[in-house]
C-alpha cells in the first residue's frame, strides 16, 4: 500500500485555551507544563505540538483519558475549535487557512461526525436526520431520500425511516448517526466516542458494524475512544494522548508488546491480552521442521491456546495467505501474555 | 420667619434671595406669621428640606409645582417632534385594528363562531377544547355580550400578532449577542414591573384619544415581554450537542436557525406566546380607560356607575375568555411538545 501522502496531516498543533492564547504560545513552545500554565497565566493546555499523519482507509484510533485533549484534537480537524498554532492540511490543502464559506464546504463535502451522544435532530424523523447533510447542501427531495434510505437499510435500521430519534434505543439511535455521516458520502468520517454511550454488548455489535463498513467503504476514520479493548479492536493506527501531548503512536500490537512509557504499561496491563495480540506479532523465524499443525498470523492467541490445548511443548507453522511465514513456539507465547516479561524480552 | 432663613443667612445668601421678590404674593405661612398667631413649634416638627420649605426661606428657589409644570411643558414641547416620528411608524397599527375590529363586529355571528372553531381544531386538534370553545361563545352571544366579546378578542389578537412580529426576532437577536442581552432585559423588566395606568399617560399626550393606537401600543408594550424573554431563553437552552452536529455538517448561520434552535425552541416561544396572550387580555380591560373598546368599557361602567349586574357580567365573560385563550394556546403547546416527546 501507497502510504506516501498521508490523508490528514497535523503538524506542530497547539491548542490553549483562554482570554489570550497566542500570547502564552512562547512559553508553552519552551516547555511550561500544564499546571505550572494554569498558576502562572490561567491559561488551559489543550493540546501541545501534535503531529499525527492518518492514512486514507484506514481506523486511526486516537485513544487517552477524559481531561487527555482527545475530543479536542478530533475537533481540530474540521476546525470546530479553532487551533492556536500549527498545521490541518487535509488532501493537501491547510484547513486552518480555510474562509468560513470554504470551512463550511469541507465540513459539508469532506468530513462527516459521529457524536457520543448522537446529537440527531429531535423533531425530524430517522429519515430525515440521515438526509441531514444532503439537505443542507440543498439537494432535492428525491436524492436526499434514496440515499437516506439506502444507508439506513445498510446499517440496519430498514423500515424505521419514518420514526423518530426518541423511539429508538441508545444503539438504535448512533445507527442512524452513522447512517446520517455516511449519506454525507465524505472520505473521512470523524467519530468522538461514538460506542461510549452504549451498554457492552450493543458496542461490540456496533464496532463489528463498523469493521464490516470500513472493508467495504475504505473511509479514512478518525475514531476517538477511552476504552483500550475498543481501540485494540478498531485501530490500524493509534494514538495514544496525554494531558494534551502524544505519549506514542504505531501499530496497535507494537504498541501493546513495546509501551514506550510507564502511563502506557498501565494502560496495557489490564488488557485481555490472548484475546488482542495476534499471532502475527510474536511469530518467529522459520528454524524448526517439525510442526504440530499450521495457524494463520491474523488469528489471536485465545485461539491457537485452544487449539493446543495448553501444551507448552508445541510449535506451531504461521501462515499467511497460504504461505509460511514463521514458527511460533508455545512458550513464546505464554510469556507474551505477561505485560513486563514481555515489553522488556521484545526490546 | 421661614425653617431654613438660617441657612441662607449662614451662607450669605439673604440679599441674593430677597432681590426682586418682596413684591411676590404672601404665603399663607407668612400671613399667619404678620397676625401674630403664630405658635412656636415644637422641634419634630421640622419640615423636610424640600423645594417647597426652601422656597419658603428663599424666593429664589424655585416650588415643586413649578417643576411640575416644567415637566409638563417639556414634554409637551418635544411632542411635535415625536408625533412626527411616530405617527408614521405606529398608522399601520391604527388600521390593523381598526380593520379587525370591523371584521370582527361586522361580520354575521355564525361566520366568526365558524372561523374561531376552525383556527381552534387547526391550533388544538383537540375535540374538548373545541367543544368548551363553542360553549363560550355560545354563552357570550346568549347573554348578549358577543359583540363586547369579540371586540375584546380582536384587540388581543392583533396585540399578539404584534408582539410575536416584533418579539420573537428582538429575542432571536437577544440569544446571539450577550451584549445585546444585557441592554435588553432591564428594559423588559421595566415595563414588567411599570404599574399597567403609567404607561396610558405618556401615550395620551402623544396621541390622541380615540385612535385606536393608543391603546395598541399600551397593550403591545405590556404583553411584549414574555415572547422575548421566553424566546431569547429558548434559544439559549438548545442542546448544544446537536447544535455542534449542525455546525459539523457545515450548517450555516440561516440554516442552523432555522432547523435546529426555531423548532427546539418552539415549546418555549409557544410558552411565551401564550404568556402574551395572557397579558394582553388583561390589559385590554384597563386599556378601556383610554378608549380601548370590549368587554373592559363594560366593567368600567358597572365601577363608575356602580351597575354591579354591569360588571359581574362583563367580568364572567372575561374570565371565559380568559379560559378560553389559555386552553386554546396551552393545548397548541402540549401538541408541539408532544410531537416533540416523541422525539426527544
Amino acid at each position: 500500500m501507497i502510504k506516501n501522502t498521508p490523508k490528514v496531516k497535523l503538524r506542530g498543533l497547539f491548542k490553549i485555551f483562554g482570554a489570550d492564547d497566542k500570547s502564552v504560545l512562547p512559553h508553552v513552545q519552551n516547555g511550561m507544563g500544564k499546571e505550572e500554565l494554569l498558576e502562572k497565566h490561567k491559561h488551559v493546555l489543550g493540546l501541545q505540538s501534535i503531529d499525527v499523519d492518518m492514512q486514507a482507509g484506514e481506523i486511526t484510533v486516537v485513544m487517552g483519558l477524559s481531561g487527555s485533549g482527545k475530543s479536542t484534537l478530533i475537533r481540530h480537524l474540521n476546525r470546530l475549535i479553532e487551533p492556536t498554532a500549527g498545521e490541518i492540511v487535509v488532501d493537501g490543502e491547510d484547513v486552518t487557512q480555510l474562509s468560513q464559506a470554504d470551512l463550511r464546504t469541507l465540513r459539508q463535502e469532506k468530513m462527516s461526525m459521529v457524536f457520543q451522544k448522537f446529537a440527531l435532530l429531535p423533531h425530524r424523523t430517522v429519515q430525515q436526520n440521515a438526509a441531514m447533510s444532503l439537505d443542507v447542501r440543498g439537494m432535492d427531495k428525491e436524492t436526499q431520500d434514496t440515499e437516506a434510505r439506502k444507508w439506513l437499510e445498510r446499517v440496519g435500521l430498514g423500515g424505521y425511516e419514518d420514526h423518530y430519534p426518541s423511539q429508538l434505543s441508545g444503539g438504535m439511535q448512533q445507527r442512524v448517526g452513522i447512517a446520517r455521516a455516511l449519506t454525507a458520502n465524505t472520505d473521512i468520517m470523524l467519530m468522538d466516542e461514538a460506542f461510549s454511550a452504549l451498554d457492552p454488548l450493543i458496542r461490540t455489535d456496533m464496532q463489528d458494524l463498523l469493521l464490516e463498513l470500513q472493508l467495504e467503504l475504505k473511509k479514512t476514520i478518525i475514531f476517538i475512544t477511552h476504552d483500550l479493548d475498543e481501540a485494540l479492536k478498531l485501530a490500524d493506527h493509534l494514538v495514544i494522548l496525554k494531558d494534551g501531548a502524544v505519549v506514542q503512536q504505531g501499530e496497535p500490537q507494537g504498541i501493546l508488546l513495546n509501551p514506550a512509557d510507564p502511563y502506557i504499561e498501565d494502560f496495557v496491563s489490564d488488557i485481555n491480552r490472548a484475546r488482542v495480540l495476534r499471532i502475527r506479532s510474536i511469530t518467529n523465524p522459520l528454524k524448526s521442521k517439525k510442526f504440530a499443525g499450521d495457524v494463520e498470523a491474523d488469528d489471536n492467541l485465545e485461539s491457537l491456546i485452544a487449539l493446543s490445548e495448553g501444551d507448552t511443548a508445541l510449535t506451531y507453522r504461521v501462515m499467511s495467505d497460504g504461505e509460511p511465514i514463521g514458527e511460533l513456539n508455545m512458550r513464546d507465547l505464554v510469556k507474551a501474555l505477561v505485560p513486563r516479561i514481555s515489553s522488556t524480552q521484545a526490546a | 420667619m421661614a425653617t431654613y432663613d438660617w441657612g441662607f443667612n449662614a451662607l450669605g445668601l439673604r440679599d441674593w434671595c430677597d432681590a426682586g421678590t418682596s413684591e411676590a404674593p404672601m404665603s399663607m405661612a407668612d400671613l399667619l406669621a404678620e397676625t401674630g398667631n403664630a405658635v412656636e413649634e415644637p422641634f419634630y416638627a421640622i419640615p423636610f428640606p424640600s423645594l417647597d420649605a426652601l422656597n419658603e426661606a428663599c424666593g429664589k428657589i424655585t416650588q415643586t409645582r413649578d417643576v411640575v409644570k416644567g415637566l409638563e411643558e417639556g414634554f409637551l414641547a418635544i411632542r411635535p417632534a415625536l408625533r412626527t416620528i411616530l405617527d408614521p411608524i405606529t398608522q399601520p397599527l391604527s388600521w390593523m385594528l381598526d380593520g379587525t375590529l370591523y371584521l370582527f363586529t361586522q361580520a354575521p355571528w355564525f361566520l366568526i363562531v365558524a372561523m374561531l372553531l376552525l383556527v381552534t381544531w387547526y391550533a388544538t386538534r383537540s375535540v374538548s377544547v373545541m367543544l368548551f370553545n363553542a360553549f363560550c361563545l355560545s354563552f357570550f352571544a346568549f347573554v348578549d355580550h358577543f359583540e363586547p366579546a369579540m371586540e375584546t378578542l380582536a384587540v388581543i389578537l392583533v396585540c399578539t400578532v404584534i408582539s410575536a412580529i416584533f418579539g420573537i426576532p428582538i429575542g432571536i437577536a437577544m440569544s446571539k449577542s450577550n451584549r445585546l442581552q444585557r441592554m435588553v432585559i432591564p428594559v423588559l423588566d421595566l415595563l414588567q414591573t411599570l404599574p399597567t395606568f403609567v404607561y396610558l399617560i405618556p401615550l395620551i399626550f402623544l396621541f390622541p384619544i380615540g385612535e385606536s393606537r393608543l391603546y395598541g401600543i399600551a397593550i403591545t408594550l405590556y404583553a411584549i415581554v414574555p415572547i422575548i424573554r421566553l424566546t431569547d431563553l429558548g434559544i439559549r437552552l438548545v442542546d448544544q450537542d446537536v447544535i455542534e452536529a449542525g455546525n459539523a455538517f457545515g450548517m450555516n448561520a440561516r440554516q442552523k436557525l432555522s432547523k435546529v434552535e426555531l423548532p427546539l425552541a418552539l415549546p418555549n416561544i409557544m410558552a411565551g406566546l401564550n404568556q402574551t396572550i395572557m397579558m394582553s387580555l388583561a390589559m385590554v380591560v384597563i386599556a378601556s380607560m383610554v378608549t380601548a373598546p370590549g368587554l373592559g368599557v363594560l366593567v368600567l361602567r358597572g365601577i363608575r356607575n356602580l351597575e354591579l349586574g354591569v360588571g359581574l357580567m362583563a367580568g364572567i365573560c372575561i374570565v371565559l375568555l380568559a379560559v378560553m385563550l389559555d386552553r386554546t394556546s396551552k393545548a397548541a403547546l402540549s401538541r408541539i411538545d408532544r410531537a416533540k416527546s416523541k422525539t426527544s
